[in-house]
Formats: C-alpha cells, structure tokens, sequence
C-alpha cells in the first residue's frame, strides 16, 4: 500500500446526499478479477451516457476537475455495498481523499485499506470546502495526514480526527496481514482454548 | 460483572488480542465466499506465499455471476462472468475449502445455503464479502460484510481487525397484522431510521413481533440492517432457531448438540444491559409497504402517495428531486396507481421456501397481467426441489411466471437477469439504487405477497385486496 503523507490537488465537490456504491461502481465491474483498472468507470452511469460518451456537466469529466485528487461529498458517502470496487475505482481515477460529514461502516474501513483517507468534518467545514471545491483550477487543497489539517485555497485552516492506528498504518503504507501474523501466537492460544470450550464450530 | 447485551457477549468471547487503543483482533468462526469479492484476495494469498488458515471454516458457492436458466449447466456465456466463476472453482479446489459449484444442487445465494446447510450457528462470527452477511444475524450471530482486502485477511489469518460498535436496540411489540409480514419490518425499520441511523450501532431485534417470526422471516428483517447502516443485526436465539438447526448437514449432533445448547441458551442481552440507542414500533402500526424512489429509507404505506421533494429538509430536498426524475413519477399520485412491467421474486432477502410459498398463495388460480415479464428465482437448489414436491412451482408457472434455477438473478444486474432501460420492477429484493436492477431500471421493494399481488393487477397493489 502506497504510503499517504501529504496531499497536494485540486478538490472536485459532489453536494449530493447517499452517494452508493452503485453509483460509484456500478456492478457490471465488479466482474474483474483485478484490483487495478477501475478509475475510467468510476461514477460511470453519471459520467458516460448510454453510447460511451461523456457527459460534459458530469463533475469529473470537467477539465479543471479532470485531474482531481479530493472529492467533497454530501452525507452518508458510499452507503450500500461492500465492494471493495469503489475504493479501487476511487485510487485508479487518482483520488486519494474524499470529504464528507459521514460515510458509510464498509466503505470507510475499506478506503484505509488502499491508502485512501476519509475525513470526516462538521457540516459547516464540508460546506466551507464544497464551496472552495466549486471554485474550479483554483481549488486547490492541501490534506497534511501527520498534523491532521487541511488547508483550502485561501490559507484557511481546517483540522480534522483520524483513528491513530489507521493513521499509523496511512503513514507507513503498513500491510494489516503482516501486522497480524506479528500477533500470531495470540491467535494460536485463541483458537486452542475455543476448540476446547466450543468444540463444535 | 456488569450487564451485557448479547452483541457484547459474542464480541468478548472473540477477542483473540486488544490492543492499547482498543482495536481487536476478532476471531472468525465462518467466513462464507463468493465469486465476485475473492478473486483478487486468494490472489494476494499466491503472491504472498501465504495458505487459507482454517480452510475447515471457509465455504464457497458462486452466486452473483450464475445464470438461473437451465443452459447454464453447458457453462457461462458472458466471458468475464465465466472468469469469475472459474476463478472461485479453482480457489477453491486449490485451497481446500468447502465448496458448493454451480451445478450441485445445494449451490445458491450464499446467504441461503449458509444457514440452509447448517453452517450459521448461534454465537458465531460469520463474516462473507457481501453486505448482506448481516442476515445470519437471525440466529444470534454476530454477521457482517467485510471487503475484498479483508477477505484476504481472514483467509490468511482467521481474524479480523475490529474497532466494536455501539449497540442499538430496535423493538417491534405487539403482533403483525395479515398481510403484513418480516419484510415490511425491516422496511419500516429503514424508513425510520433512514440508511444511516444505523451506522456505528449493531442492532438487536427484539419484541414479540420479531419472536413470533419463523426463521425465515428472522433472516429477512437480519438482511436488511445494512440498508439502515447498521453492520450487523442480531435476534437472539431462542426454540424456534434450535428447532431450524437441529438435523442440519453441519449443525452439532449428539454430546456436542446438548454441549452447543448449553451455550446457546446464554445468549441474550441481560436485563439492565445498557443500549446507546433505542427504537420501539408496535407491531400494529406497520402496513405493507413500497419504495417509492431510489434508496431503501424511501418507504410508504401501499396506501399512502409518491411524496414531494417540499416532504423533506437539508440535502433529501436534492436527492427526492433526483429519485423522483429517475423513477419517473409524479408527487401525489397514489402508490396504488404505479405501472410495473416486471417482476422478481427472489434473492437473499425474500428467496426462500415460506416466501415462494406465501407468493403462490396469491398466486393460486390466477395469471399475471397482460405483457408482464415475471419470474421466481429460488434461493436455491433444495428451495427449489422443495417447491416443486409442494406444487409451488406448477403454481408459478401456470400463472405465466418463469421458474428458474438459484443465484442472486435480478436483485443486482451482474447476470442475464436484468431490467431494461425504463423498465419498472416490483422486486423482493433490498436495494433499488439508481442502476441497480440494470441501466436506468426502476426498482420498487415489496414483500413477495405484494410482488405477487402486483403480477396479477399490472400496478402496485395492496396485497390485503387479493387475501
């Protein structure tokens, strides 16, 4: 996993509520048998109509949002699935952060598990930052994971809450499994003592 | 020692390490797969040098892919679909995991054979890379859906990194009346919280409402909690699960039953347990009910109408606008009055023997309307041998619906088993998403009565009428 340190890009805004995972990736995709590869469908029933074309009031397919890295968002950010697709499709597009007053369980741990952040903000700091998003070449966004700020185009400031050990694992680009194969003897002793109190899992 | 609900008896007696921050190691007892979500994690096991720990706790069926036409024994046309499926065949096999493929007859929705084979067991953590997991939940299990990254986690180490949630309880009290039944719960439940009251929480059903329900019905309103946010739901289990479960192909047996039984009846929350959120609904007051738009929240009354975006506040102005525009109706016209086209009984929500059986109820001596495009999708291949000894399926058949084989079909477009642009679905299944049931498809959740019921008449129709 690459490692996330310092982000440095422009911030497309999505003021939409319940963005799902259907619209972020529709299922039709979900057939690859790849993680990469993902980024030109990502949003696709709203960024192609129906001949492949794009669709020129679609955010991302306008050209001062085209190389976007951020994504403000509406409430409540990748509800529905578990697919691990919309995370992919995020990274494969180029973002690297979405912002938004909440999100969903599954998305979000999904996102920390391939270098995206999430950060979650109060609704007065989302509308502040849609608006510095709708502001086009110039929405340009600073996102500093270490000191936990975000800094907007104007030299406002914004500071935002991580979980430290999802930090540290950003940070550090840390692989969970072999963070957990470190406790193995911990799963070992588990697993001997609930053979012996649940012999019939 | 201090009260405890039964979401945290289960998460105690599965910690296998806690960290200083409180992020747990949580052991998994069932990880359940399919072919969509475990390609790409049985492929960093390869590059990893890395092996399946437990592949005795680790069962297969491919389920989303899966034709439901009996061609499919000749193989899969759609090329990448085929991949998929030949990809969990040879995973499987190389692994050495439990395995359902396409052409045994107990292959189907992973969250049918699941409990069907005996796999779901009170007090257990069953985890599947599928946010439907939570329906295992019925029987007092701690179920719920993990990603693709994760997937490979628990394959390599039986464990999953856990922060724990908050507990919600959600009480339905008093009795249903006819025609209402598990799926207007779970329904009614969403449109109240809305898909994100439940986030942070796993949810308790209780109330005797939810005791009187069968299994099955258990297993619907379970399926569901995602819908609502919440990352697993659970109903503690009780005589009616021990009476499910007993005889099954994997369910404990002799000394080891009486042994399972011993722990299972300590699983529930304690009196005085403490719950960070609590929602009571008496029984009486849910009807049958419709979606109307595009997102699970948006459920009405069968008698109620197509609402206004002026009904809602903050950014659901927006959104009702767009759900309205996408779904092509009207404010104010009554639900009774919507056209479908289309029809699909099924899926992991509604695709089991007492919901085939409560569809041919309605069913029973009539026709589908004129032009209308229907099928029944069985859960899977023991439903569907069930229901044909039942006579359900010359029910199905000669009211001009399709009887198919098992797999997930028309709840999500990834199979032949789609809507057309336009088309508008009355669907037992749980999610109506913008392009869900297919391109610009419409998708309207009903219980399989009303799905039934809407067959016959051509419209969205209260199944209380034809009862």
């Amino acid at each position: 996993m690459e490692k996330f340190d310092k982000l440095t890009g422009i911030a497309a805004p999505m003021p939409l509520v319940n963005i799902d995972t259907d619209m972020i990736i529709p299922k039709v995709f979900l057939k690859t048998i790849k993680r990469s590869g993902l980024g030109v469908n990502l949003f696709d029933e709203m960024r192609y109509d129906r001949q492949g074309n794009e669709m020129p009031d679609f955010v991302l397919n306008k050209p001062q949002y085209r190389d976007a890295k951020i994504l403000v968002a509406g409430d409540n950010f990748g509800c529905g699935s578990s697919r691990e697709h919309a995370p992919w499709a995020l990274l494969d597009f180029g973002i690297r952060c979405v912002i938004s007053t909440s999100f969903a369980d599954i998305f979000f741990n999904n996102c920390f598990k391939n270098g995206i952040l999430p950060i979650v903000l109060p609704q007065e700091d989302v509308d502040k930052l849609m608006d510095d998003a709708s502001r086009g070449a110039n929405a340009v966004v600073t996102i500093d994971l270490e000191n936990q700020t975000i800094q907007g185009p104007d030299g406002g400031e914004i500071t935002f809450e991580v979980d430290a050990f999802k930090k540290h694992c950003l940070l550090n680009g840390l692989d969970d499994i072999g963070l957990t194969l470190d406790k193995a003897a911990a799963i070992d002793t588990f697993e001997a003592k609930a053979a012996q109190d649940r012999p019939w899992v | 020692m201090s009260p405890k609900t039964l979401y945290d008896k289960i998460w105690d007696a599965h910690v296998a390490h806690e960290a200083d921050d409180g992020t747990c190691l949580l052991y998994i007892d069932r990880h359940l797969v399919h072919e969509v979500t475990s390609p790409q994690a049985f492929e960093g096991l390869r590059m990893a040098g890395r092996t399946v720990r437990a592949p005795d706790k680790t069962i297969a069926v491919p389920d989303h892919n899966v034709p439901t036409t009996p061609d499919r024994v000749n193989g899969i046309d759609n090329p990448e679909s085929r991949i998929q499926v030949e990809a969990l065949d040879k995973n499987a096999k190389d692994f050495g995991i439990h395995y359902y493929p396409v052409n045994d007859v107990r292959q189907g929705i992973v969250h049918i054979v699941g409990p069907e084979q005996g796999w779901t067991l009170p007090g257990m953590t069953v985890v599947c890379g599928d946010s439907h997991t939570a329906t295992h939940g019925a029987f007092g299990a701690l179920a719920h859906g993990i990603g693709t990254s994760e997937v490979e986690h628990v394959l390599a180490t039986q464990t999953l990194i856990q922060k724990k949630s908050k507990n919600m309880k959600v009480e339905i009290t008093g009795k249903l009346r006819p025609g209402v039944t598990a799926k207007d719960i779970t329904l009614s439940v969403i449109g109240r919280t809305g898909t994100a009251g439940g986030t942070g929480y796993v949810i308790e059903y209780c109330g005797e409402a939810i005791r009187d329900l069968s299994m099955e019905g258990r297993m619907t309103v379970c399926n569901m909690a995602i819908e609502g946010g919440a990352r697993a739901g659970l109903i503690a289990p009780d005589q009616t699960t021990y009476d499910y479960i007993k005889g099954r192909p994997h369910a404990p047996k002799g000394a080891q039953w009486e042994a399972a039984l011993n722990w299972w009846k300590t699983l529930y929350s304690d009196a005085d347990a403490h719950w960070d959120m609590e929602i009571t609904i008496p029984g009486e007051d849910i009807a049958p009910v419709v979606t109307w738009g595009t997102s699970p929240e948006d459920v009405l009354p069968i008698t109620g109408k197509v609402p206004s975006p002026e009904d809602f506040r903050g950014g659901k102005v927006e959104a009702a606008k767009r759900s309205l525009d996408y779904m092509g109706l009207i404010p104010g016209m009554p639900l009774t009055e919507i056209q479908i086209d289309t029809v699909f009984i099924g899926s992991c929500t509604n695709g089991r023997i007492e919901d085939l059986r409560a569809a041919a109820e309605i069913l029973k001596g009539k026709k589908v309307k004129d032009g209308m495009r229907a099928m029944v999708v069985p859960g899977s291949g023991l439903v569907r041998a069930q229901a044909e000894e039942e006579g359900l399926a010359d029910i199905f058949r000669e009211a001009g619906f399709e009887w198919r084989m098992a797999g997930c079909s028309m709840c999500l477009a990834m199979n032949p088993d789609q809507l057309s642009e336009g088309e508008r679905c009355a669907s037992t299944s749980n999610r109506n998403f913008e392009g869900r049931q297919g391109y610009k498809g419409r998708t309207h959740l009903v219980s399989p009565g009303m799905a039934a019921a809407a067959a016959i008449t051509g419209h969205l129709t209260d199944v209380r009428e034809m009862m």
